[in-house]
């Protein structure tokens, strides 16, 4: 293998993510108007292909492109998952966008250049790189969130999450300059060789880390970071909410975890105590948020935030078992909102009219399938066993607890408790309560009710059958060794 | 692995066959038409015991000492390191593995083989009955469940097994779920079952934190390079034992053992956990011979000789085992002696033949227990299809003393059952002589005490006991005169061949089935405790004492020899009683009743055990429902009730006090402080960008703030 086709094996996938993101936008100008429904096609089987590309990838796994990319079990973990979470956005988002009338093409596009950035940044190796990733990826997201044009609840979206989006990007960039400034690199493996020779950090750099954490935390939607989430979150179209509360969020974290860890773990006395509170903030912040909102695409949204900051307990217990844990729950998580999400998609009728917490009552009798696959979706979210999140919050409290941080390991209980109260009204209004209108849902189409069974088989599935996911997570933890 | 090992490498998925057809049964199984039915059910078993056939037969060609194949198929629950009485060991986790070894190679043949059997005879026996996808589509379900039991290579995953066997015998007891002593026999099996799945799972979380580990063994493991990364509780044992961290008879280890033979008790119907198996009866005479006697009840006793090595260093638990085995085999069989349901009084006699497997493990007869299992797994079967083949021709008819003189009438059923009954009568050289008499003769010789000479006297007394209701039973139904109803004279026929082959097949085996493990003392060779003994632990020499139970070898022969015929003898004796009081003499049996009315009145009643469980467990639990119900709507709902009602004003306002800021307000303060919390949180979301990037640059300065306080403390 010739060195330039090994570095191309190691990008395959966002390559191959690119180049039909490209075909879909060319295609779409030779297409006649009746026959757009061809370009959501080809987005799916692009999706399927990147993911296909994974396999690839994984032949090459070292440094690529002079060390500027690296593939490893961690990278390969996250851009599987991040090309599952787009198959199956774009499976939940097809009867959406027919029915409100949106372009079908440039969405799928957008959607592959998304997910091509967030591969990026799954396994940059290096500060630009991964704000090259960051920047895809933010830019198609800016758009999507727009994507509603005629609603300006959709447009107020875009806008807060542009301006602010860009707000905090810049400290990323001033963060990595910073970085470069003091010690002459921006790769993340050479700056842990500088410390490991016995380099200490100094001033600058680790102003630099605190900039870089703060356009991460926006990214991931963490306090106090997370301010912009819930109006971004409730005014973009539901199926981009469903993919911003996962694909994107996992990226973020796959970008902090491989910085925080490779690039500043010799500075890991001075982040962790960042990393505490900014946690225990986001689990509070979240879930206290969460529960006076009676609009349920508002309060998964501050149920999101909640899930970053157990997100962050992983991160601090600094621990090969610590990442495991958080990869495991993120796959989890993202998984199970994106599927609670395809749901609210699903009831929210054209204009997304029905999206208060008094339009699920009855459901239970009406649409039994779904009201169930939403309690599956809630019940996972908050924890219970047999679920997925049972297990996945379990880990996490099981590292935290072996990493000497009994404080986080109870707030994390204490906030699952809170969750529980508004995640079990919803379920209490599905089967408890009769609608003061009676109202036929929609029948569940081919690509809604395909994700909703796929993501309720996963968070029952990760949930009785955890080991070889978390196997394969515990072996991506080790690529930090 | 070795070279042809196909079956060997694909264990894995004998329990699969079963699986899938099950699936396609519960699933699709209203569509298919009855042929494809049979195809899928019928054929998938018999793939199964091909495959599990193969296996053993590729084990068999092993060295003995390497009879092991072990197999993780998946990790299932990785759970980390944890810190355990026998010293901290890496990597708790419950894989979704294998384990072949001789002890499990016998259960799969059996399981297997005799399900295969049962399967075949019940396209015959239910080719009439509604919902024949559902039988069938259980039935399979039952094996995938059973086959997991038994070749599962850790406790968690013989737990799934294990539960498994327990909702397929549930749903198959309530099969004819429109009646409602099958649905309520369903429930009870269910109900009493759970009373012991709750001390066979504390014995596992016992084991765990004691062990470390759940998988049984490291033994086997092919593609390993390191088995000591892979630790079992036998190692574990062996290194606790060198170490000096176990001893015998240490508290925990007894507690285990105990813990799990309450599990064995509630599965395997053993005092006092029995009262769910003769209710099983409702369900269709095919689950009776499969679940209730040939195989699910056997769990028990193959639990606890897969624990051998636990019991062993236990010798209380050992006398426990033993004392409840001998007692239930008495105590059920006397049972036995005044039924009047032919299929009731085969479940007492399973009863008691489980009691004498667990008579023989206790006795540290591991080996003795597994044979009886095998023999009885083939006359039993034998006997409950025989009896369905029987009820098959009186058109429903289960009441003996609406039978007799069926002999020519049914003659390949007769012969069949005649020589099934042979053989749990216990007389050579049927198979059933070979494995009571061994169990009989472990039991006498298991020691020196008082206990095992009245352990053997029990034994003794229930094998003529035995004899006597399985004759009384041959003589009431096949013998004598016909009391066989009119109307159903007419519809006398033998079954069809798919009910009949089964039966010639296993009678064979009900002949030959104990030559296998002939003993010594009769000039044979006894394969079957050669191909056993890998798996039963011998306690290190630093044990001794635990070993020495035999009797000193040189009045070994002759005792044997005279034990054994009194075991025949008293089975002939009580093969004459029946003749006498059933076939010679008319009327002695009601005259017998008579003159001795309580005690058969008490027999008859089943010891009114029925009703006493009712009334310590059933009704008391009953009451607790109530009073909490009354608590409930009394003192937490009745509040509001009183206070519209003639009770004076002054009760109601203290009651109302007490609901509204005790009951009321313990719930409603959490809520109110939560909700309270969540205003500031809230109180950022203006909605206007600017306010949300000046927190923003807020908390980029704490940040930045924070990142230089420690910068300038670390230069």
């Amino acid at each position: 293998m010739t060195p330039a086709l090994a570095d191309a094996y190691s990008l395959a996938p966002v390559i191959t993510a690119c180049g039909f993101g490209i075909l879909i936008i060319v295609g779409d100008a030779f297409l006649p108007r009746g026959g757009k429904s061809l370009l959501a096609r080809i987005g799916v089987v692009g999706a399927l292909a990147s993911l296909a590309a994974v396999t690839l990838a994984s032949r090459h796994t070292d440094d690529a492109y002079s060390g500027l990319i690296r593939t490893d079990a961690f990278s390969l973990f996250l851009e599987s998952l991040i090309f599952v979470i787009t198959v199956l956005v774009m499976l939940g988002s097809y009867d959406y966008l027919v029915r409100e009338g949106l372009p079908l093409g440039e969405y799928h596009a957008l959607l592959l250049f998304a997910a091509s950035g967030m591969a990026v940044m799954a396994s940059a190796n290096e500060l630009l790189t991964a704000f090259v990733g960051l920047e895809i990826s933010s830019i198609a997201s800016y758009v999507l969130a727009g994507y509603r044009r005629t609603a300006s609840k959709s447009n107020e979206s875009a806008l807060k999450y542009f301006l602010l989006g860009s707000f905090a990007t810049a400290f990323f960039l001033y963060g990595a300059a910073m970085v470069y400034g003091a010690t002459g690199t921006t790769r993340l493996d050479v700056l842990r060789e500088m410390f490991v020779a016995g380099r200490a950090p100094g001033p600058l750099m680790l102003l630099g880390c605190a900039m870089i954490l703060v356009g991460l935390g926006f990214k991931a939607a963490v306090a106090p970071f997370q301010v912009w989430t819930p109006d971004v979150y409730e005014g973009a179209p539901t199926p981009v909410t469903a993919l911003f509360a996962s694909g994107p969020k996992a990226a973020a974290f796959a970008l902090l975890v491989r910085i925080l860890v490779t690039g500043f773990g010799a500075a890991n006395a001075t982040w962790f105590w960042a990393i505490w509170v900014s946690a225990v903030l986001t689990m509070f912040i979240g879930n206290l948020a969460a529960l006076t909102q009676n609009n349920v695409k508002r309060m998964l949204a501050y149920s999101s935030i909640a899930h970053a900051g157990y997100l962050l307990v992983a991160l601090a217990a600094r621990s090969e078992i610590g990442i495991a844990a958080l990869l495991y729950y993120l796959v989890v998580y993202a998984l199970v909102t994106l599927g609670a999400f395809t749901i609210i998609t699903h009831l929210g009728e054209p204009g997304e009219r029905r999206l208060e917490i008094d339009a699920y009552a009855g459901l239970g009798t009406r649409q039994p399938f779904t009201a169930f696959c939403m309690t599956i979706f809630l019940l996972s979210l908050l924890g219970l066993p047999i679920t997925a999140g049972f297990l996945g919050k379990f880990y996490i409290f099981d590292s935290a607890l072996k990493a000497q941080l009994p404080g986080l390991a109870v707030m994390l209980a204490m906030n699952s408790v809170i969750g529980a109260y508004y995640y079990l009204r919803l379920v209490r209004v599905m089967y408890f309560t009769e609608p003061e209108q009676e109202w036929t849902p929609e029948p569940v189409t081919a690509g809604v009710g395909a994700v909703m069974f796929l993501t309720a088989v996963a968070a029952l599935g990760f949930g009785l059958f955890p080991g070889p996911l978390m196997t394969f997570a515990t072996i991506s933890a080790q690529s930090f060794r | 692995m070795m070279p042809g090992e196909y079956f060997l490498e694909h264990a894995g998925w004998i329990p699969l066959f079963p699986l899938v057809s099950a699936a396609l049964m519960l699933f699709l199984g209203r569509r298919l038409p009855k042929f494809a039915v049979n195809l899928f059910c019928v054929g998938s078993v018999f793939i199964s015991f091909v495959f599990s056939a193969g296996a053993v037969y590729q084990l068999a060609h092993r060295a003995a000492e390497d009879r092991f194949f072990q197999k993780i198929l998946f990790i299932w629950i990785p759970a980390g390191v944890y810190h355990t009485t026998a010293g901290p060991l890496a990597n708790f986790a419950a894989d979704w593995g294998i384990l072949l070894d001789p002890l499990s190679s016998v259960m799969i043949l059996v399981v297997t083989g005799v399900g295969f059997l049962i399967h075949v005879y019940s396209t015959g026996y239910m080719a009439q009955e509604g919902g024949y996808y559902r039988f069938f589509g259980y039935l399979n379900l039952f094996m995938f469940s059973m086959l997991t039991l038994v070749l599962a290579n850790n406790l968690l995953l013989m737990f799934v097994g294990w539960e498994g066997v327990g909702l397929c015998s549930y749903l198959l007891i309530s099969f004819y779920f429109h009646k409602k002593t099958a649905s309520d026999a369903g429930k009870k099996a269910f109900i009493v079952n759970r009373v012991g799945d709750t001390g066979f799972l504390l014995a596992i979380f016992l084991s765990s934190v004691t062990f470390g580990t759940i998988r049984f063994t490291s033994r086997g493991f092919e593609k390993l390079v390191d088995a000591t990364q892979y630790p079992g509780m036998l190692d574990a044992l062996n290194i606790g034992i060198a170490s000096g961290v176990f001893a015998v008879g240490m508290p925990v280890l007894t507690a285990i053992a105990l813990l799990m033979f309450v599990g064995a008790t509630g599965k395997s119907a053993q005092i006092p956990l029995y009262v769910w198996l003769p209710d099983a009866m409702e369900g269709p005479t095919p689950v009776s011979a499969l679940i209730h006697a040939a195989t699910m009840v056997t769990a028990g006793v193959y639990m606890v000789v897969r624990m051998n090595s636990l019991f062993q260093m236990a010798p209380f638990a050992m006398h426990v085992v033993a004392a409840i085995g001998a007692l239930t085999a008495i105590y059920a069989a006397s049972m036995g002696l005044v039924q009047t349901d032919i299929k009731r009084v085969l479940a007492y006699s399973t009863i008691s033949q489980l009691g004498y497997m667990f008579l023989a493990c206790g006795v540290g007869a591991f080996v003795g227990g597994v044979f009886h299992l095998m023999t009885h797994a083939f006359f039993k079967a034998l006997l409950f299809l025989g009896s369905g083949s029987v009820i098959h021709a009186l058109s429903g008819e289960q009441d003996m003393r609406k039978m007799g003189a069926l002999w020519s009438k049914i003659p390949v059923t007769a012969k069949t059952f005649f020589i099934a009954t042979l053989a749990i009568a216990g007389i050579p050289p049927f198979a059933g002589f070979f494995s009571k008499d061994e169990i009989l003769w472990k039991t006498f010789s298991g020691g020196e005490e008082v206990f095992y000479k009245v352990l053997w006297v029990v034994g003794v007394i229930t094998a003529g006991m035995t004899a006597f209701y399985m004759f009384r039973l041959v003589n009431m139904t096949f013998f004598g005169t016909s009391r066989v109803e009119h109307e159903v004279e007419h519809h006398i026929h033998e079954s069809p061949p798919s009910m009949t082959v089964p039966l010639i097949i296993l009678a064979i085996l009900s002949v030959v089935g104990g030559w296998i493990g002939k003993p010594a003392s009769l000039g044979g060779v006894n394969h079957f405790e050669r191909w056993l003994e890998p798996v039963i632990f011998s306690p290190p020499a630093a044990l001794a004492g635990l070993a020495e139970r035999a009797l000193p070898a040189a009045h070994r022969e002759p005792m044997e020899y005279i034990l054994m015929a009194v075991s025949v003898l008293i089975a002939l004796a009580g093969i004459w009683l029946a003749r006498v009081i059933y076939l010679q003499r008319e009327g002695l049996a009601d005259r017998l009743a008579e003159k001795w009315g309580p005690l058969y009145t008490l027999l008859h009643r089943k010891y009114y055990m029925d009703e006493i469980y009712d009334a310590l467990f059933v009704q008391r639990t009953k009451d607790l429902a109530t009073a909490l119900g009354m608590f409930d709507r009394g003192v937490i709902d009745g509040v509001g009730v009183n206070g519209s009602g003639a009770l004076t004003l002054a009760i109601c306002r203290i009651s109302m006090w007490w609901d509204t800021w005790i009951v009321d307000g313990l719930v409603g303060l959490t809520g109110t402080l939560v909700r309270l919390g969540s205003y500031p949180a809230r109180f950022v979301q203006t909605g206007k960008l600017q306010s949300y990037a000046l927190v923003i640059v807020l908390g980029v300065l704490l940040l930045l703030g924070y990142f230089l306080r420690h910068a300038m403390g670390m230069v």
